[in-house]
């Protein structure tokens, strides 16, 4: 199989250029990752993030063919030849496949991602109704792998002021949560031309999302929540 | 000034629900209309001047061309706020945009009202 990989290393290249490998796969090597393994097996100048590979840490997630993906979970059958794999697309790459998600980070962080509660601690834990817990489903399972955002134009446009909607799945995450008591700061902060209302439900980040989430629906139930305190 | 990065202006959701509104006025108005021309067939000068003869035909039109030219600078202003990265132009531009659709609003109260 032809993988074709962009390669960039800033002490010794002046610009980035396409890398192909052809290899042979195995009929053990089920997931792109397995593939980027066996090349970097090659090729040890090659560089990506990996650690659990099986989808829970997020830290594979690349740009698949065109689409953000996290490589683990990706499967070798689904994948037409020539393999075209780049790092997340508006973030800067630090080597090869390996971008810097500190800008990512900081919007994830700007969006208090904690439970706020005041009263003081019970005994044991913040009891929910499981329908008060049921809320919670859809939101919770992020992994912050970055599929999303570095999806969104919007988040390519200005990540520096608009939340993106990995972070504002979180904001909605804390939101909804029948525990939180800082519904009405989050709402402040969340009011804003660009941290929020960038998004125009073009529903990139539904599309990329290896955990199947809905952000999109998320933002939706956000504005949702601000018309409500308005009207 | 200091190059920080300012977020916080707490407005976008009047916006954000006035271009759903006006979306759905047009709408409304697109299909009350095609309706009315179908069922009337205007074929010439006279006949289309009648159809928007009665005052409520041209209060809808009127509503109509408002809620385009406000959904518009909605548009327009994120284009703007996207693409245009110096503050000093992007309000001159956005300045320019709110003129101009000032100036078709008037001038489209001026072609309904005219005979």
């Amino acid at each position: 199989m032809l993988f074709r990989i962009y390669r960039f290393d800033p002490e010794k290249d002046a610009k980035p250029y396409m890398k192909d490998y052809q290899i042979e796969l195995q009929a053990t090597d089920r997931m792109l990752l397995d593939a980027l393994i066996r090349i970097k097996a090659i090729d040890d100048s090659l560089s990506l993030r990996r650690s659990c590979r099986e989808g829970v840490c997020g830290s594979d997630a690349m740009n698949i063919n065109g689409k953000n993906g996290l490589a683990c979970v990706t499967r070798l059958a689904d994948l037409q030849s020539p393999v075209v794999l780049r790092p997340l697309p508006g973030l800067p790459v630090i080597r090869d496949l390996v971008v810097d998600m500190s800008q990512f980070f900081k919007q994830y962080h700007s969006v208090m991602p904690y439970m706020v509660n005041n009263d003081p601690p019970p005994d044991t834990e913040r009891l929910q109704s499981p329908q008060d817990r049921s809320e919670l489903d859809g939101l919770y399972e992020c992994i912050l792998c970055a599929c999303c955002s570095t999806s969104c134009p919007s988040f390519w446009w200005n990540p520096d002021k608009f939340v993106g909607p990995a972070g504002l799945l979180q904001a909605y995450r804390f939101l909804a949560d029948s525990r939180d008591q800082a519904t009405s700061q989050r709402l402040d902060d969340l009011e804003d031309p660009y941290r929020l209302f960038r998004c125009h439900s073009i529903m990139n980040c539904v599309d990329v999302c290896p955990k199947g989430l809905n952000p999109t629906k998320a933002i939706g139930k956000i504005k949702d929540m601000l018309v409500k305190r308005m009207v | 000034m200091v190059a920080r990065i300012i977020t916080g202006a707490h407005y976008g959701l009047k916006d954000w629900l006035v271009q759903r509104i006006t979306a759905l006025v047009m709408a409304v108005y697109v299909l009350l209309f095609a309706g009315t021309v179908l069922v009337c067939s205007p074929a010439s000068f006279v006949e289309w001047q009648a159809l928007f003869a009665p005052q409520w035909m041209r209060l809808a039109s009127l509503l109509f061309f408002l809620s385009l030219f406000w959904h518009a600078w909605i548009g327009m202003r994120d284009i703007l706020m996207d693409y245009i990265k110096p503050t000093a132009l992007r309000l001159g531009l956005q300045v320019v945009v709110i003129l101009l659709l000032v100036a078709y609003a008037a001038w489209a109260i001026q072609i309904l009202w005219s005979n």
